[in-house]
């Protein structure tokens, strides 16, 4: 199913918890709704969901109403945040529950209704677990649940608010593959609300970037690091480092070097440059081009070595360098600083006062 | 809230000392009174004893504590149940209001939740006239009766309801309205099996508190013999007839009662943890 949603917008009191949301996901997509916490996703999870209703905006399933249906009439598998499983039914009671309730002309036979929750015991690969009650079971375990009752009413649209918020980060990636495994054998349109950006990006489809409830932007993950909509984009998705520049014609020009610019702002001015630690490289040629700062700190073990540089400016930067890069270098050596590729933030001009104050934080 | 906490083990001779010297206490306060109960009650044999329920006005205290106890008790639990509901799963104006109301009547004394009905229906009364004139008799009546024990017993449902709903929240819920469960649906299979053993518990202590209330009762039931007087009431009649074997025998029911209760209750809370135990909320 083809879902549409167009301008909705939801207030909490004087609270814009939704501003005008318009995206939409295609047949069997996955997406995530990525954002910082008050940014919107959740309410518009919610509004999906038939939880809440929207003050403004239309929700599209197929072309026909959504809004206009009850959350009991939508067939939304929803995946609550604690899971909210029925605590005195058994894991086999709680999957069936979505058919046991069904009026008695539309209800499947007990037989039927065995047979889906053992299929679906076995999708989400805990058979032998349909005796047990909920408090008998892991966190994990209690997600896989979850997402097997969710699934049982055959669901137009598969709904999950943070599902792995609540788990410890080994059960969370091994988790994460199990649900995108599922997703992919039962092919449901799939929306998923998260904060965590590593999250989002190793599960989804596309990802939708919400900020103080508007999308900053959606698209796949590649999408939106190689061409990031803003400079919140960027900072919302890696480590950013922050060094004053200008930029003329997409350039970026700092002392000694210029790196080409990313997406976002194309206006010409002063502004900050925002970069990866992972888009830094340091030579240590005494005639390299680049901008002289000395190695103030090293760390870090394996493949990857984190490298904290200083500019004669005071600002402070941290290059991520693969071990043979970082072999070589030693606290206190000067090295020429160059970038790969930044995003510009005009709307922060690099007056004196900012720059100091970086400085001073960095 | 019913669920308590493993006690320690007693180690050292300080906490045996105390914890014997609390079961004397207990032992002189309440053991010592309740034995004479049943020792005054059979205290001219068995025969005496029955003799006292054979009288028609002690039947009838019976038959009319039974009566109050049946109307009373089922309607604090639908209130009990639907006050929990609105209190823990949503949120509206005058919540804490509702709260405050709902505990009101465990700090008044019983015999100013008798006196309220008085003045509201009684012969001189804000409505009495009016009643008087449809021929409609609430005070010293099975009415008036009835409306002083629920005013008492009121809160005791919903007290034991309120805290464990507002701790399980409306997730459960509105789950069960996603996977397409009607309102009545989600009620009967959701809501009330997670408060299960808390309903009960309240229906037990309602029950207990409703057969053997005495003040409002007695400002309310005019001490009619075979008419208006419950069985706590009847003991009292009895007591000041210089009746000792039949109060004691009538009383010795009230002391049964409160022992079932007890029992009751203890094997309630030990189901609810067994309950917890495997997930089902206490």
């Amino acid at each position: 199913m083809t879902l549409t949603v167009d301008g909705i917008a939801k207030r909490f009191g004087h609270f814009p918890a939704l501003a005008g949301v318009s995206l939409e996901a295609r047949d069997g997509e996955f997406l995530t709704l990525l954002g910082p916490s008050g940014s919107g996703k959740t309410t518009l999870l919610r509004v999906l969901a038939g939880l809440d209703k929207p003050d403004y905006g239309r929700v599209l399933v197929d072309g026909a109403d959504f809004l206009a249906l009850s959350a009991r009439e939508r067939r939304v598998g929803l995946v609550f945040q604690q899971y909210a499983l029925f605590r005195h039914m058994t894991v086999a009671r709680n999957i069936a529950f979505g058919l046991d309730v069904r009026p008695a002309r539309s209800r499947p036979s007990r037989a039927a209704i065995k047979a889906r929750v053992d299929e679906l015991l076995a999708l989400a690969r805990i058979e032998g677990l349909g005796g047990r009650y909920p408090a008998q079971l892991s966190g994990g375990q209690r997600q896989r649940v979850a997402v097997a009752r969710a699934l049982a009413v055959e669901p137009q649209l598969l709904l999950l608010d943070e599902p792995f918020g609540a788990l410890d980060t080994k059960v969370r990636k091994e988790l994460r593959g199990e649900l995108r495994r599922i997703h992919d054998a039962t092919g449901v349109t799939t929306i998923l609300v998260t904060h965590d950006q590593e999250e989002a990006m190793a599960l989804a489809d596309r990802v939708v970037l919400m900020n103080h409830g508007r999308i900053e932007q959606i698209g796949t993950p590649e999408e939106l690091d190689a061409a990031p909509a803003s400079p919140f984009v960027f900072e919302f998705l890696g480590d950013c480092n922050r060094l004053p520049c200008e930029v003329v014609d997409g350039v970026a020009l700092f002392d000694g070097f210029t790196a080409p610019t990313l997406g976002g702002d194309r206006q010409a001015g002063r502004g900050e440059a925002l970069f990866r630690p992972s888009d830094v490289r340091l030579d240590s040629a005494p005639t390299a081009d680049g901008l002289p700062v000395r190695i103030v700190a090293m760390g870090g073990r394996g493949a990857l070595r984190s490298v904290e540089c200083q500019a004669l400016s005071g600002h402070r930067v941290t290059a991520e360098l693969p071990e043979h890069l970082a072999g070589h270098l030693e606290v206190g050596q000067r090295v020429k600083l160059t970038v790969r590729r930044v995003v510009v933030d005009v709307t922060k001009p690099s007056s004196p006062e900012r720059s100091a104050q970086l400085a001073k934080s960095a | 809230m019913i669920g308590t906490v493993a006690p320690r083990r007693i180690e050292s001779g300080g906490p045996a000392v105390l914890a014997l010297a609390a079961l004397a206490w207990l032992a002189l306060l309440i053991g010592a009174p309740m034995a004479t109960v049943f020792v005054q009650a059979l205290s001219k044999g068995l025969g005496a004893f029955l003799d006292a329920f054979k009288e028609p006005d002690g039947l009838a205290a019976i038959r009319l504590t039974l009566l109050v106890a049946v109307i009373a008790v089922p309607l604090n639990a639908a209130f009990g149940l639907a006050a929990a509901w609105s209190i823990a799963k949503f949120n509206f104006r005058g919540k804490a209001l509702l709260l405050t109301l709902i505990d009101l009547p465990l700090s008044l004394s019983p015999v100013v939740s008798g006196l309220v009905w008085v003045l509201l229906f009684g012969a001189r009364g804000w409505f009495g006239p009016m009643l008087e004139a449809g021929g409609i008799k609430i005070i010293f009546a099975v009415p008036g009766i009835l409306l002083g024990t629920i005013l008492v017993t009121v809160p005791l449902v919903a007290r034991e309801l309120i805290p464990l709903m507002a701790e399980q929240g409306a997730d459960e819920e509105l789950a069960a309205t996603t996977l397409g469960s009607g309102g009545w649906t989600t009620f009967r299979r959701v809501t009330i099996p997670n408060v299960r053993w808390a309903l009960l518990h309240g229906v037990l202590l309602s029950n207990a508190r409703a057969m053997g209330e005495f003040g409002a009762v007695s400002v309310l039931s005019g001490h009619i013999r075979g008419l208006t007087e419950t069985l706590p009431l009847h003991v009292e009649a009895l007591y000041n007839d210089y009746d000792f074997v039949g109060a004691f025998a009538s009383a010795s029911l009230l002391a049964g009662l409160a022992i079932v209760t007890l029992v009751a209750k203890t094997a309630l809370e030990r189901a609810g943890h067994l309950a917890a135990a495997k997930g089902s909320a206490f």
